[in-house]
């Protein structure tokens, strides 16, 4: 397991998705599959930042990275306020211009493009774990 | 998150490199509002060096194209979408929100 832990702020967004997806390249993820695994994390890490942190600099992000030769096991820990995802509501990808709400589209992302998306969250902190399995 | 900007007789052209995410989506938000606050509607955004967009990114788009079409006075259309990006879009249901041209020259041409 590689463990590293970032400043809670958009300017770590990079650094975070290069750690991940270095990770992820070296198990043999590429193109398409491996832009997934950047965007479910730059999604939940942003949402640490807005809504758990509700702000930056006010916490770390963890990352830990788990690979074995069928999977990329991701997890990201925070320590700010309890997130439940159940309060965040659906986007309606129908909806016409005028009505689109423009929030939702983050965790939707995240839960179509990875294979497991479990939230964890107890009085201390959010624990995110993400898991994309390398298709043959 | 480079930014670059082209005026046509009948549109503008907005052109971006590299990543737009939380950090750098309210940089191009702003690019977007500059153009709506001199009276330019009529917006192509040119995502040929877009090498990744997150929910932030899209974000922008949307209140661009509202604010672009508000009063039928103009609209924002894309062009030049790599494929990663054009499966975001499809995902996030934004395909039947945007005209998307496979070349600059045929967006411009569509005002």
């Amino acid at each position: 397991m590689k463990t590293l832990t970032f400043p809670g702020s958009y300017s770590s967004l990079v650094k975070i998705g290069e750690f991940v997806t270095q990770a992820a390249k070296s198990i043999g993820f590429d193109g398409f599959e491996l832009y997934k695994i950047e965007t479910a994390v730059d999604e939940a890490c942003s949402n640490i930042i807005e809504h758990a942190y509700g702000q930056e600099n006010i916490g770390d992000i963890v990352v830990s990275v788990v690979t074995d030769l069928e999977k990329i096991t991701i997890t990201l820990t925070d320590f700010g306020e309890p997130f439940d995802p159940k309060y965040v509501k659906q986007p309606d990808l129908d909806a016409d211009l005028e009505v689109r709400e423009d929030h939702g589209l983050g965790i939707y992302m995240m839960k179509q493009w990875m294979d497991v998306v479990i939230f964890d969250t107890n009085q201390e902190k959010n624990v995110l774990t993400l898991v994309k399995y390398l298709k043959d | 998150m480079e930014i670059s900007k082209t005026q046509y007789k009948r549109c503008d052209v907005i052109k971006v490199e590299g990543r737009i995410d939380s950090a750098s989506a309210p940089q191009l938000y702003e690019e977007f509002n500059k153009l709506l606050e001199e009276n330019h509607f009529h917006i192509v955004f040119n995502m040929t060096d877009v090498s990744f967009i997150s929910s932030a990114g899209l974000r922008v788009l949307i209140s661009t194209q509202k604010n672009c079409k508000r009063f039928n006075r103009g609209e924002l259309v894309l062009s030049n979408v790599p494929e990663n990006i054009k499966a975001a879009l499809d995902l996030a249901g934004f395909t039947a929100l945007f005209k998307i041209f496979d070349s600059e020259v045929a967006a411009v041409g569509n005002f």
